[in-house]
């Protein structure tokens, strides 16, 4: 039994976009089966949320090197590139 | 949820004649403010944030779009603004912001408590993957021609 996987969402100001993110990511990664918790947070307090994530997922520019993949995305709110993201987000999660 | 229950009907611009980024959030920030929707501080907020946090959306069409909002403080109830402009105007792309997006769909988004009106950003995000709602918004001439865009009953 994997361990579940942890995913932080950031956005500019956490007030929306993230937690649309985080919603639709969960939806559809709970679709194939894959259970996973997101977090949410501004992109100005990623570093000080990273312990225990695996991946962060954001719509907004992150500062360099956080020590976890950073998948940098409009897919959950455009639509464009959708599977391609989710692909990508599988895979970093070593599922 | 249903993205009428969140647009504020004196709150739509059609066919709006902006010259920039900053005249359409200050113009549709205005009418929701004199709608009762927001604080007289939401407009420079929305700006700023907007300058600092930019919130293009390249979208698979000809038409691109952005979703300005900005911190809870300057809200008074959850409420939503939308124009759409004669002709497109430069935002910056949220993801990348160094790469300008042409713009002629435009979102304010009153929002008055975090993670709370979900919804209305899930709406708009259902509205910029359906590139048949959009093209009929930006034809749109009135509120009720607004109204029978988002629904998907058109073939």
């Amino acid at each position: 039994m994997p361990m579940r996987k942890t995913i932080l969402v950031a956005c500019g100001t956490a007030v929306a976009t993230s937690t649309v993110v985080a919603k639709s990511l969960e939806e559809i990664l709970r679709d194939r089966g894959i259970d996973v918790v997101t977090r949410q947070c501004k992109a100005s307090e990623v570093a000080s949320m990273i312990s225990g994530v695996d991946l962060v997922v954001t719509t907004t520019p992150l500062p360099g090197n956080l020590g976890v993949p950073v998948i940098q995305t409009l897919a959950f709110l455009t639509g464009i590139g959708k599977e391609a993201v989710i692909t990508q987000i599988i895979q970093a999660l070593k599922l | 949820m249903n993205i009428l229950d969140f647009l504020v009907p004196s709150s739509i611009a059609l066919h709006y004649p902006a010259s920039d980024s900053k005249e359409v959030i200050a113009h549709l920030g205005k009418l929701l403010f004199d709608a009762g929707y927001v604080r007289e501080t939401f407009v420079e907020a929305a700006l700023d944030r907007e300058s600092r946090l930019p919130t293009g959306l390249p979208l698979s069409g000809d038409v691109n779009a952005a979703i300005p909002h900005t911190e809870v403080e300057h809200v008074i109830k959850p409420g939503l603004a939308m124009a759409t402009l004669s002709t497109p105007v430069t935002f910056q792309n949220m993801v990348s912001p160094e790469e300008a997006v042409p713009c002629q769909l435009v979102f304010v988004m009153a929002l008055d408590q975090p993670k709370a009106q979900i919804e209305m950003l899930q709406e708009i995000a259902g509205i910029l993957q359906n590139p048949s709602i959009i093209e009929r918004l930006m034809s749109a001439n009135d509120f009720e021609e607004v109204r029978t865009s988002f629904s998907n009953d058109h073939s």
